[in-house]
């Protein structure tokens, strides 16, 4: 038998031991975000957001890569939201009875969910530039990009459908509305805060993503900012991935810069979107 | 109980006439339409990577590919054994698993467990800012920061390595093994926990004897995810581990793993058709075939826990 001192010991000590580990998980967020900063945030300037990339160090900028961003970012959800909201319509208003071929769907989309991010620009090599002959454009990018982020649309659409009450459906079909009526006018807009929420959450993601776009084919260094959705282009992250494999010390600030600008984008689009959840949340508790 | 309405409003939609039935049913025959869009993905995803890898193995034999330990598919004369490229992949997996498993599962009972409602109101935020951190800024992070750290300790470690290819990978999975785990153990009815405190168990004793391993099938999926995502792992690894495909359990020195191999061949003007175009679906496959295995079995796991405690 253990003392029970030597039990309340043990106790203690683990506590400590989880704490620990907490501390250690924090210390890694500060360390990343401190040693990015305290580089890229000096590196900033009217110049670098309003240039392209040079092979200057001192001259290059990101206009290009952010215009390449913006873009794609635009056209993926122009091509994702409609398409995934649809799809979690479907699952959840049209087929509220489980059957084998909606099953078989959700087990599709879950592990579509898991194949890593390569994959589908191996996917959009393949179909979108090669066979359908969109070459290294922005419509093959924004295309891959978005059967990427579509479970992701797909599921948090659902879980937002999911969370409306039933009894709005019921009070408008009783009032002779029909499936889609009701849908439109109660349902949607019940859940339009949480699906707003997962959009943001999927693009911000979106943004971020950079393999698929190297196996698609964005070009590593762009002068010319795109025009149109069939011109060749750049974004934020392949620029930062181009810079940070540059020898020269001065094109890793600008490396720093350019992360600095994709991570205060990436935590405006959160904080709208934890802003909306908290909001929504307080109003349904 | 809606199927009951909703015969009731087809009735009212026959004296309407058949325009609005059309729209409506119109609607709903897109809305299966974009349902079969995820389908459709899967199907393009195997057809893309079995197709152009069966051009790939009818030139290059099956046992070449995963027999041998050579991989040099641009050098004269090509050799093309897949071997480095998985066992680099696999020391990533591995050495990230090391940092993430204990520390991720230590962080989920604290938040499940110990911390008070406002600790857990202000980590949640930052393990979901951790998370949502994209891959080539750990790269970044990885090459410029960790690994002249490194350096200061381990001398003659290479400017590309292993080891720090696994600490910002392991960094990176960390959110997915605490958010992961602090669910499964959340989902631990309170009635097991309080049989226990009833029978004289200190809060340690709770958590360990009886909360983790209720938890089990949970903490075991968020792990194989965990690994999962650490092998499918791209920029992060492109970045920090190098590209020098090396059989090798030294990680010190530079690796290259198979994502690591796509994007090198993918980032230079590859002809179609030739080789190394598809020796990209070749492993592509391999990755794809490895992460799908580990996806499946902890979906099947989760199922599990859920099955018991909901």
């Amino acid at each position: 038998m253990i003392s029970l001192a030597g039990r309340k010991r043990k106790d203690r000590l683990f506590q400590v031991l989880c704490l620990i580990a907490t501390g250690i998980g924090v210390l890694m967020l500060v360390v990343l975000l401190w040693s990015i900063f305290s580089q890229g945030v000096p590196r900033i300037n009217a110049d670098f957001l309003t240039k392209p990339a040079s092979y200057k160090p001192e001259n290059a900028g990101i206009k290009v890569a952010l215009i390449g961003s913006i873009w794609v970012i635009v056209l993926t959800g122009i091509i994702a939201v409609p398409v995934g909201i649809a799809a979690a319509i479907y699952l959840e208003e049209y087929t509220r009875k489980k059957n084998r071929f909606t099953e078989f769907i959700q087990l599709n989309i879950s592990n579509l969910a898991g194949v890593p991010s390569i994959v589908y620009g191996l996917l959009g090599l393949a179909v979108f530039v090669r066979t359908f002959g969109m070459g290294r454009s922005i419509l093959a990018a924004s295309l891959t990009m978005a059967l990427l982020i579509l479970p992701m649309v797909i599921i948090v659409s659902q879980e937002a459908l999911r969370a409306v009450p039933r009894s709005f459906r019921e009070g408008s079909l009783a009032l002779g509305a029909t499936e889609w009526q009701t849908i439109r006018r109660q349902v949607l807009p019940a859940a339009g805060p949480g699906i707003f929420t997962g959009i943001i959450l999927s693009l911000s993601r979106a943004i971020g993503e950079t393999a698929p776009l190297i196996i698609v084919g964005a070009v590593t260094y762009a002068r010319m900012a795109p025009k149109s959705i069939s011109d060749p282009f750049t974004v934020l992250p392949i620029q930062i991935y181009n810079w940070s494999s540059e020898a020269k010390e001065e094109f890793k600030v600008a490396a720093a810069g350019a992360i600095v600008v994709l991570m205060v984008a990436l935590l405006f689009m959160n904080s709208i979107a934890i802003y909306l959840r908290s909001r929504s949340q307080k109003r349904a508790g | 109980m809606a199927k009951v309405a909703s015969s009731g409003t087809r009735s009212i939609l026959r004296h309407r006439g058949g325009f609005s039935a059309f729209v409506e049913g119109a609607i709903k025959f897109f809305c299966l339409l974009c349902a079969l869009v995820s389908v459709l993905t899967t199907f393009g995803i195997l057809f893309t990577l079995f197709s152009d890898s069966l051009v790939f193995f009818s030139r290059v034999s099956i046992t070449e590919f995963f027999g041998t330990t050579k991989w040099a598919p641009t050098y004269e004369p090509p050799t093309y054994g897949v071997i480095p490229l998985i066992t680099g992949t696999l020391m990533i997996a591995i050495s990230s698993g090391l940092i993430a498993i204990p520390l991720g599962l230590l962080i989920g009972i604290y938040l499940s467990e110990y911390a008070s409602s406002r600790t857990r109101a202000m980590l949640k935020p930052g393990l979901e800012l951790l998370a949502g951190v994209p891959t080539v800024v750990y790269g970044f992070f990885g090459l410029f920061v960790v690994t002249p750290f490194l350096k200061k300790f381990i001398p003659g470690i290479d400017t590309y390595n292993g080891l720090s290819g696994g600490i910002v990978v392991g960094i990176m999975i960390l959110p997915l093994v605490a958010s992961l785990c602090e669910d499964a153990i959340r989902a631990v009815p309170r009635g097991l926990r309080e049989a226990a405190y009833g029978l004289g168990a200190t809060k340690t004793e709770v958590t360990l004897k009886i909360v983790v391993p209720a938890a089990l099938s949970g903490i075991m999926a968020s792990f194989i995810l965990a690994l999962s995502r650490a092998i499918g792992e791209t920029m992060a690894v492109t970045l920090a581990a190098g590209a020098q495909p090396a059989l090798t359990l030294d990680p010190r020195e530079s690796i290259m793993t198979m994502t690591a191999y796509i994007v090198q061949i993918a980032k230079g003007d590859i002809p179609a058709g030739s080789n190394a175009y598809y020796t990209l679906f070749a492993v592509g496959l391999t990755l794809f075939a490895m992460t799908y295995l580990m996806n499946v079995l902890a979906n099947k796991l989760v199922k599990r826990y859920r099955q018991v405690y909901t």
